[in-house]
């Protein structure tokens, strides 16, 4: 492998991990902020419990979308010096104003909100969640802003060779980055709501599972209460509520992905449309959209492939709105492209040895074929699952077989892929362009860069492959540290996230583990109201 | 002259500042979790002195390498390109001082929080060094071709102006935070770090000045000398104010040394943002790697609102957590419960016990 196939195996692998992060982050962190207001307006005793768990493994997250963003930040000067120097008049912008206008809000804002339990008034210590939530929000809006112009630039004039900016509210309301933020967001929200939905029904048949709870002849729950710290009967309320929000939260944001994904499609239809027809795999001009396509999607020759299963008109339908309209397949995109973007890559040193290659216009078609797909389908799978659980829990019981909670506990997992395999599909599909041109005729078209010619020249591939190499190690391990601690205190139920509840009931048996002697004074609260 | 990236250059000195300043203390505050504290119950005091601020710290890092590569993108794509493996080393820092910060408590366990303590003194050490490089590097210089990519491997950039910059800001770091924890803690805690710093603080400082000094001879400028004396004053000053007891002031004097110190060192170097060691033709400069005058107009109108909001609800947090920590205030260590399904149940149906098992730690 070269520098550039490396670079770009860190740079898919770190972002596709802080992209785990960032949307339970994103989505996550507005359901807290929606109950902690639910327990601010009415004050009962399970708002403020799930404030407290949900919370808690917010915490947990959040630290690693923090540790894996300074990779993100960093990564473009250092392994992508030539793509910095290129796109810096117009890229860097959107990154210093998330930092200065998204990244500082959320992090002060959330460090407030985890110390000032008690030094903040309860209604001010709510607003820092808010703000700190709507930072999130920017910094989601800012960094796809900066994605959505490699992905379609406006704004922008060839300046000796480089794009300057010439007109900010183009880029900033750039109409890529207008549905693709919502869709984003919506996309964190399925993760959050899923997230939700595996763990509380985890607990509410733990519940059942330990005799808790038991179901009366009508098949209605009746919920009872354990000597154990937050093991009563608010308790149960804390998950059956739990469970309906994230189930509602999942819905919702399928719907959203939806809407604003089809939106997407019409988009991408128009600025890159090589990017669509290799979604679809679709190598002639028609109508038709691919259910299932078999043969050798990887092949040069497009010919080899099969559509097994094709619906008439639905791809007319996801690209124009209509049912008749020819959508362009691969090989006609191809000579096209070659016509207006050359056949071979320029025979400049920046191009390393790859000078005066042949340009593979076409992205890998499994990628963007199944990439696309998979985005659909998981996003599918949860919101009908989500449905299938309302229901079935809608006499307050989660049936006893264990296999039905251990398959919620594993759809958690299936947003988080749909979301990978969106942006897979995305970024992949993008290529062999890291600023893909857009084909607008105003002129702009000219602005486009090759992936090829953007790595850092003066690094080598050893120091890539290092860092390549110490980056997947640590993020692994950290993973692993991330899951066990989520799982250890999803475990220990409410009263993990909140000792005071814990140590209300246990008669005395908590001993002072503190090395330093003396037990804490009176009105030490007010001091620590949270301490690490 | 170049005005407004001129203005980027000072508010790009500015946010390393900043960041210096703020994260200095967080930083060195990490290196005394191993250095300092005695018992778990000190590096709980240690930590929660930082908790609710490092991150918002932390980011003026963010913005200061987010702000070069908007407004200087050539001299953000050279100095992070050429400093590939120590940026790579303050990144792997950070990532595991920031998990440790958070993880650290999660789990009650002695091996645990030791593993994650060494993490954050490493973590802390590490970072300060590599910032500390790669900001003296960009003052004194990198082997640069014409195309601004670095010559001579990976290794190219080391030399003794990185381990001066390296020491400065750890050294700087350490004491930095000495001051502020006399400032922040209570009882035994605040006393010794009085004393350490007292006894510390001369020769702290005298890797700060002497990069400070080396600049000055490659291109100080009258001003810019003065700065240095300034910046050796303030240090004088935040020794001579702490052995007379005062908390506060030496904080506040170590504030005058590192922003004098920086403005010695961003003044003596300017016009040129990082220079080439190979030619002087190559030198990166205020005019040929900074944006269009759009963009600086741009980041100048939203930075002259932003910039002055964020200083002062970082303030108004600072403010809120005014409460010094001390011993007696840290509540009892707990992790997650291994509650859940306890014996209690065990009987009550027959699959209890069977869950209880599973769930126990
Ligand atoms: C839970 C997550 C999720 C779900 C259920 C969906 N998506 Fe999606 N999709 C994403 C999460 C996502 C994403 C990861 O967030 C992407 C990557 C880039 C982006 O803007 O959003 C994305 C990208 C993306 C793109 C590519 C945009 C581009 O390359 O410029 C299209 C066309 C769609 N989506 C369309 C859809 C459609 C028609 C869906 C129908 C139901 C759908 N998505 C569901
Ligand atoms: C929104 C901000 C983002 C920006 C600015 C961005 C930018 C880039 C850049 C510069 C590259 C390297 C060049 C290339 O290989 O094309 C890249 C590749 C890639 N990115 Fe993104 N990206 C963003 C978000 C994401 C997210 C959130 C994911 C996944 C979750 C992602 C997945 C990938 C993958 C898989 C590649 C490798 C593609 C390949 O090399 O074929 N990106 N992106
Ligand atoms: C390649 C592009 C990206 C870069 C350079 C980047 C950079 C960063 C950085 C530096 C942080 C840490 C901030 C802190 O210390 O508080 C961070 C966190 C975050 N990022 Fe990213 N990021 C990228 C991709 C994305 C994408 C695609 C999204 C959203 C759609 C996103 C959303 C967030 C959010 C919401 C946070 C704060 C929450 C958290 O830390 O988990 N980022 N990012």
């Amino acid at each position: 492998m070269d520098a550039l196939e490396i670079a770009r195996w860190q740079f898919g692998i770190t972002t596709v991990y802080h992209f785990m992060m960032v949307p339970l982050t994103i989505g996550l962190g507005l359901v807290v902020a929606i109950i902690q207001t639910l327990w601010y307006r009415t004050g009962k005793p399970e708002y403020l419990r799930m404030t407290k768990f949900w919370g808690k493994l917010f915490l947990i997250n959040f630290i690693m979308g923090v540790a894996t963003g300074i990779v993100q930040e960093f990564q473009f000067g250092m392994a992508w010096s030539e793509y910095s120097r290129f796109v810096g008049d117009v890229f860097g912008a959107p990154l210093a104003l998330e930092a200065l206008l998204a990244f500082f809000v959320e992090s002060t804002f959330l460090g407030l909100w985890i110390f000032g339990w008690k030094q903040l008034k309860r209604g001010v210590h709510l607003a820092c969640l808010w703000i700190a939530v709507i930072g999130s929000l920017f910094s989601a809006y800012f960094i796809i802003v900066a994605n959505s112009w490699m992905q379609h630039p406006v704004g922008v004039e060839m300046i000796d060779g480089r794009p300057v900016m010439t007109d900010a509210w183009a880029v900033f309301t750039n109409n890529t980055a207008l549905v693709a933020v919502p869709h984003t967001l919506f996309g964190a929200l399925g993760v959050a709501g899923a997230f939700l939905l595996g763990i509380a029904w985890y607990h509410l048949w733990r519940r059942r599972h330990d005799g808790i709870d038991t179901v009366g002849k009508d098949g209605r729950l009746i919920p009872g209460s354990a000597a154990i710290p937050g093991r009563d009967k608010a308790d149960y309320t804390v998950w059956i509520r739990s469970l309906r929000i994230g189930a509602v939260v999942a819905m919702i944001s399928f719907a959203g992905t939806a809407l604003t994904g089809d939106l997407q499609g019409k988009l991408m239809f128009e600025q890159q449309p090589m990017k669509m027809a290799a979604a679809e795999a679709a190598c002639h001009d028609g109508t038709g959209f691919s259910v299932l396509s078999v043969g050798n999607l990887g092949g040069k020759n497009c010919d080899d492939i099969v559509a097994v299963i094709e619906v008439p008109g639905i791809l007319s339908y996801l690209a124009k709105g209509d049912f008749t309209t020819e959508v362009k397949g691969v090989n006609s995109l191809l000579s096209e492209y070659q016509e207006k973007y050359g056949t071979h890559l320029p025979d400049n040193a920046l191009y390393g040895d790859r000078a005066g290659a042949e340009i593979q216009y076409v992205p890998v078609m499994e990628v963007t074929y199944w990439g696309f797909r998979m985005m659909i389908g998981f996003g599918g799978i949860a919101a009908f699952a989500a449905l299938l659980a309302l229901w079935v829990t809608r006499k307050g019981a989660v049936p006893q077989a264990r296999w039905l909670m251990r398959l919620a506990v594993f759809g958690i997992l299936a947003p988080f892929g749909a979301n990978a395999a969106g942006w897979i599909f995305t970024e992949m599909g993008r290529q062999p362009f890291v600023v893909a041109p857009n084909p607008d005729p105003s002129g702009i078209d000219q602005v486009f860069m090759f992936t090829a010619a953007a790595v850092s020249p003066g690094v080598s591939a050893g120091e890539i492959m290092a860092s390549l190499v110490v980056l997947s190690a640590i993020y692994a391990v950290l993973l692993v540290v991330e899951v066990r601690l989520l799982v250890k205190y999803v475990r220990g139920g409410v009263a993990s996230a909140m000792p005071e509840l814990a140590h209300a009931t246990t008669d005395g048996a908590e001993k002072d583990k503190r090395d330093g002697g003396t037990p804490p004074s009176a009105g030490a609260d007010d001091v620590l109201a949270f301490a690490y | 002259m170049e005005l407004l990236p001129t203005i980027w250059f000072i508010a790009i000195a500015v946010l390393w500042t900043g960041y210096l300043f703020l994260e200095g203390f967080d930083l060195g505050v990490g290196m005394l979790m191993k250095l300092f504290a005695r018992n778990d119950a000190e590096r709980r005091v240690l930590l929660n002195t930082i908790g609710p601020v490092w991150d918002g710290n932390e980011v003026w890092l963010l913005t200061a390498g987010g702000a070069t590569f908007a407004a200087f993108p050539l001299w953000y794509a050279s100095l992070f390109s050429a400093l590939y493996l120590p940026l790579l080393l303050v990144l792997v820092a950070l990532i595991f001082r920031a998990v440790a910060f958070e993880y650290r408590g999660k789990v009650d366990s002695e091996r645990w929080r030791n593993g994650w303590d060494w993490a954050i003194a490493l973590g802390s050490f590490f970072a300060a060094f590599g910032v500390g490089a790669a900001l003296a590097l960009t003052t004194t210089g990198l082997p640069l071709d014409a195309n601004g990519d670095r010559d001579g491997g990976p290794f190219a950039w080391f030399n003794g102006y990185a381990v001066l910059g390296g020491l400065a800001v750890v050294a700087f770091a350490l004491v930095h935070a000495l001051a502020f924890l006399a400032l922040k803690s209570d009882g035994e805690v605040r006393h010794r770090a009085r004393g350490t710093f007292v006894r510390w603080v001369p020769l702290a400082a005298l890797p700060m000045l002497g990069w400070s000094v080396a600049v000055q001879f490659i291109s100080g400028k009258p001003w810019t000398w003065a700065l240095t004396a300034v910046a050796l004053c303030a240090a004088a000053a935040a020794w001579w104010l702490a052995s007379r007891g005062r908390e506060g002031r030496p904080f506040m004097a170590l504030a005058l040394f590192i922003a004098a110190s920086a403005a010695s060192i961003f003044g003596a170097a300017y016009p040129v943002v990082l220079p080439s060691t190979l030619d002087p033709a190559f030198n990166l400069t205020v005019a040929n790697a900074s944006s269009s005058d759009y963009t600086l107009g741009l980041m100048s109108v939203v930075a002259a609102f932003g910039l002055p909001l964020v200083i002062a609800y970082q303030a108004w947090t600072y403010w809120v957590f005014r409460r010094r920590v001390s011993v007696d205030v840290i509540p009892a260590a707990h992790g997650f419960l291994p509650a859940i399904a306890s014996k209690v149940l065990a009987g009550s149906d027959g699959s209890g016990a069977a869950g209880a098992g599973k769930t126990g730690r």
